[in-house]
């Protein structure tokens, strides 16, 4: 079957399987590979992306069902080479060791704070109780998003002095 | 894991849906938010040839006030239940166990309508709705009927609800008697519950306790009776079938099923202003 995908912001027509699964899409199709398959029974999170702005898994849901919709991975979070503030608070905060779960995380935590902008540190946990990290790196990842969201002095990148584009230079 | 082939069906109105699934007969599933029913085809514990996906029909989205229930339809997700404020107001118990089912990801697609027409009985939102005597409206080619959520779960995944039948809408009435608790039990966070208990007053219902969602009838009557929350919690296991599988022995899940029923109905009277 066509279907009709807007991939961070770029339209992608494509005709599958019925039975295609949005994160093969995304992988096999799109060529997005940052989202990755974890334990694909809807448990472990590392294929979180946002539809139509909110964390979806991407493999219990079908790519028919997301045409029409605006998907964004983590491949769009950036803009203009400059991480978004969640990638940035990953990076300033150690949020990951082996990153497997990473992108993952990244996603749940940006649709985390657009429903709450300010979230205590419980909120940040029970809000990521659908992503799973089998490093264990839990603490590093809720310290990102409590920084993230301006929580524990908030982003260093973010103070007015230090510009956004060395802090990136540095980082990449 | 991939599905196994089916084709694909978009419904662009109720109507057309129940013309689809009239069309494709028992071949047919209707799909909803999927959470369900797409882990079971991955795991090919089900094969539908046909999915009407019902996903398009935003009509049947919505949380309205009808003065003496709410009325919901049956595609609002677990997040605008959860996040609902007439909800918030009238009924807590149901926006608080939406807020409780799976995690965030399975409540942005995950529907009201879709948990209770698939009728796990380790499913939370159809033993909230027991407890709370929802009534649900289905549509069929030839009309609307009402059913009493009583009557409505016949066994493990199995409803009265006819082939092609669409369920959209759950009424709930607005509670008589205040004081509500949800309580369950879980391995992990984002587990089906081992045993669950829904409070409304004087009215318990349980999760995962046996075939379907099961009014907890001896606690009622002890409750009736003017029994305190511990010993009218010490029937909870009564008239119950509870399984023994992989996570929990049946006497696990009954000695499960005393204790949180304490606890909810505890906290429940802790509420009553």
């Amino acid at each position: 079957m066509k279907v009709d995908l807007t991939v961070n912001g770029k339209d992608i027509t494509a005709d599958v399987e019925d039975r295609l699964l949005l994160v093969h899409f995304l992988r096999d199709v799109a060529d997005l590979t940052a989202t990755n398959v974890g334990c694909d029974t809807t448990s472990c999170g590392a294929c979180t992306v946002l539809l139509d702005g909110e964390s979806v898994k991407s493999c219990t849901v079908l790519a028919a069902q997301a045409s029409g919709h605006e998907i964004t991975t983590l491949e769009g979070l950036a803009s203009d080479g400059t991480m978004h503030p969640v990638q940035r608070a990953f990076h300033e905060q150690h949020g990951l060791q082996c990153g497997f779960c990473t992108p993952g995380m990244v996603m749940a935590i940006v649709s985390l704070l657009q429903e709450n902008p300010h979230p205590t540190e419980e909120q940040v946990r029970t809000g990521l109780e659908g992503n799973l990290c089998r490093c264990t790196g839990y603490h590093n990842i809720v310290r990102a998003a409590l920084a993230a969201s301006g929580g524990l002095g908030g982003l260093k990148g973010s103070s007015p002095q230090p510009s956004t584009a060395e802090t990136v230079e540095v980082s990449s | 894991m991939i599905p196994s082939s089916f084709s694909y069906k978009r419904a662009g109105s109720p109507g057309e849906a129940c013309d689809l699934a009239a069309e494709y007969g028992e071949d047919a599933k209707y799909l909803a938010g999927g959470h369900s029913l797409l882990p079971l085809m991955k795991l090919r514990l089900a094969a539908p040839e046909v999915l009407i996906d019902l996903g398009g029909l935003r009509e049947l989205s919505y949380v309205t006030d009808q003065g003496s229930a709410v009325a919901i339809g049956a595609l609002t997700r677990h997040h605008d239940v959860e996040h609902s404020e007439l909800l918030a107001r009238e009924i807590p118990l149901l926006a608080h166990a939406a807020g409780q089912v799976g995690d965030p990801q399975i409540r942005h697609r995950g529907t009201i309508g879709g948990s209770v027409a698939h009728a796990d009985p380790a499913s939370d939102l159809p033993a909230v709705l027991l407890a709370l005597d929802a009534t649900l409206v289905a549509r069929g080619t030839d009309g609307s009927r009402e059913i009493g959520i009583g009557e409505f779960f016949q066994g493990l995944f199995e409803t009265v609800l006819e082939p092609g039948e669409l369920l959209t809408e759950i009424r709930v009435p607005k509670p008589a008697a205040a004081g509500w608790s949800f309580q369950k039990f879980t391995q992990r966070a984002i587990d089906w519950a081992i045993v669950g208990v829904a409070v409304q007053g004087g009215q318990v219902a349980l999760v995962n306790m046996g075939g379907t969602p099961l009014r907890a009838t001896a606690v009622e009557a002890a409750l009736a009776g003017g029994a305190s929350p511990s010993d009218a919690a010490a029937h909870a296991a009564e008239g119950t079938s509870a399984a023994s599988d992989i996570r929990a022995s049946r006497e696990y899940r009954e000695h499960l099923a005393r204790v949180l029923t304490s606890r909810a109905l505890t906290e429940a009277s802790s509420r009553v202003s």
